[in-house]
């Protein structure tokens, strides 16, 4: 579906974001995109949708280089954004002027999706809240049938039921053809969705491993004490939340905070165990 | 379903089927949710709920008809109650022997208590 090649990319010459970043994504996954602030999540995003251009190296989706922005390829592409602008007007109006830029467009699943979603269609787009405009969104982009869908922190704004909603609709939106990356920093919200981790840091991929390959590497606890084996640690009402090498083949569940935080903070001791 | 931290999702959706098929809300023969559905009604990724087919296939608790889906097995019963009594046995059992071993509980107490509890609980 995806391969970036010896990706370098930067708003600067001297301020690289990306060097040499080099990845391939297929399709039946939910991949979850993480990285500190000004890592380079958006922008990673921004480039396999052809919003940006790389300086050297090369992006392949679909067989198509985005930065030509060849229709054929945009109208397998759905872009949520965290930052939108919506115009001033109903949503009829608004999927009559963009649906037909996809060819695939399901009119009566974006009807489903803005009910499930409880979304008022008499009102102007400009008039809703923040929560409810991006509902509307990713209630278009869904229906486009996209093949890929990327979203850049899509529960940002959305209220406790809506995530529910969310993570059920994209659940069922999970099909082997697609693949679907979430950009996020709510990871609490989405991290039984996610199943492939992307991590982002210092202008490369730290991380890219499967939860499946995680948890079998690696094993997520609440110990008492901290002893040699133990990678890294945070401290809890009850002892440490703890990472360490998975040697006695436990199932635990991948606490994503606690990985994202030890890669950070130990990402010499990582390397090995994910080559 | 409410998750708990400590164990992985798959795991938890094993016993999740488990239950439901102990509680005879599934019976043998029945079809269970699909995994797309599954998926959809836990809000988890389908290739989690995948992974939870694929055990509980390979321990006899359900089937896979072609083209049709997944159905609990003849003998699902047996085949949950040996793959919860390893679960017990391996993961249950030493943090219950750890807590007699520190306290120094009898097995003569634990006997009487144990009878006590199944007399009450079980009317057995």
């Amino acid at each position: 579906m995806i391969k970036i090649n010896n990706l370098n990319f930067g708003y600067s010459k001297h301020k690289p974001l990306f060097k040499n970043m080099s990845m391939q994504l297929s399709n039946g996954h939910i991949y979850g995109l993480l990285g500190k602030n000004g890592a380079g999540k958006s922008s990673l995003l921004k480039n396999l949708a052809g919003l940006v251009y790389a300086q050297s190296g090369t992006l392949e989706v679909m067989g198509f280089n985005p930065a030509k922005r060849q229709p054929a390829l945009l109208e397998q592409i759905c872009f949520i954004p965290e930052e939108f602008y919506l115009p001033s007007v109903k949503i009829d109006a608004y999927v009559r002027a963009n649906a037909p830029f996809y060819k695939n467009f399901d009119h009566q699943y974006f009807g489903n999706l803005l009910k499930e979603f409880d979304i008022p269609v008499s009102q102007k787009l400009i008039n809703m809240s923040y929560g409810q405009k991006k509902k509307v969104i990713i209630a278009f982009g869904l229906a486009t049938q996209a093949k890929l869908i990327i979203m850049d922190e899509p529960t940002n704004g959305l209220d406790i039921p809506s995530k529910a909603q969310f993570r059920k609709i994209m659940a069922s939106a999970m099909t082997e053809d697609r693949c679907i990356i979430i950009s996020t920093h709510q990871v609490r919200d989405l991290d039984n969705l996610i199943d492939t981790v992307i991590m982002l840091d210092e202008n490369d991929v730290a991380l890219k491993a499967s939860v499946q390959e995680i948890t079998e590497k690696l094993t997520f606890k609440k110990v008492k004490e901290i002893d040699d084996s133990i990678i890294y640690a945070e401290p809890s009402l009850s002892g440490y939340n703890a990472v360490m090498p998975n040697y006695h083949h436990e199932e635990s569940k991948l606490d994503m905070e606690l990985l994202f935080n030890a890669i950070l903070a130990e990402k010499v001791k990582f390397k090995p165990l994910f080559n | 379903m409410e998750f708990r931290d400590n164990k992985a999702i798959y795991l938890q959706i094993v016993e999740y089927v488990c239950e439901h098929i102990l509680l005879g809300k599934w019976k043998a023969d029945e079809k269970v949710p699909s995994v797309r559905e599954m998926a959809v009604a836990l809000e988890v990724n389908p290739n989690t709920v995948m992974r939870t087919y694929e055990l509980l296939q390979n321990k006899n608790i359900i089937n896979n008809k072609r083209g049709i889906g997944f159905f609990v097995a003849e003998n699902a019963i047996e085949g949950v109650k040996s793959y919860r009594k390893v679960q017990f046995m391996d993961d249950e059992l030493p943090v219950v022997f750890r807590n007699i071993y520190l306290l120094n509980i009898g097995f003569d107490e634990l006997k009487t208590k144990y009878e006590t509890f199944v007399k009450e609980n079980f009317n057995a």
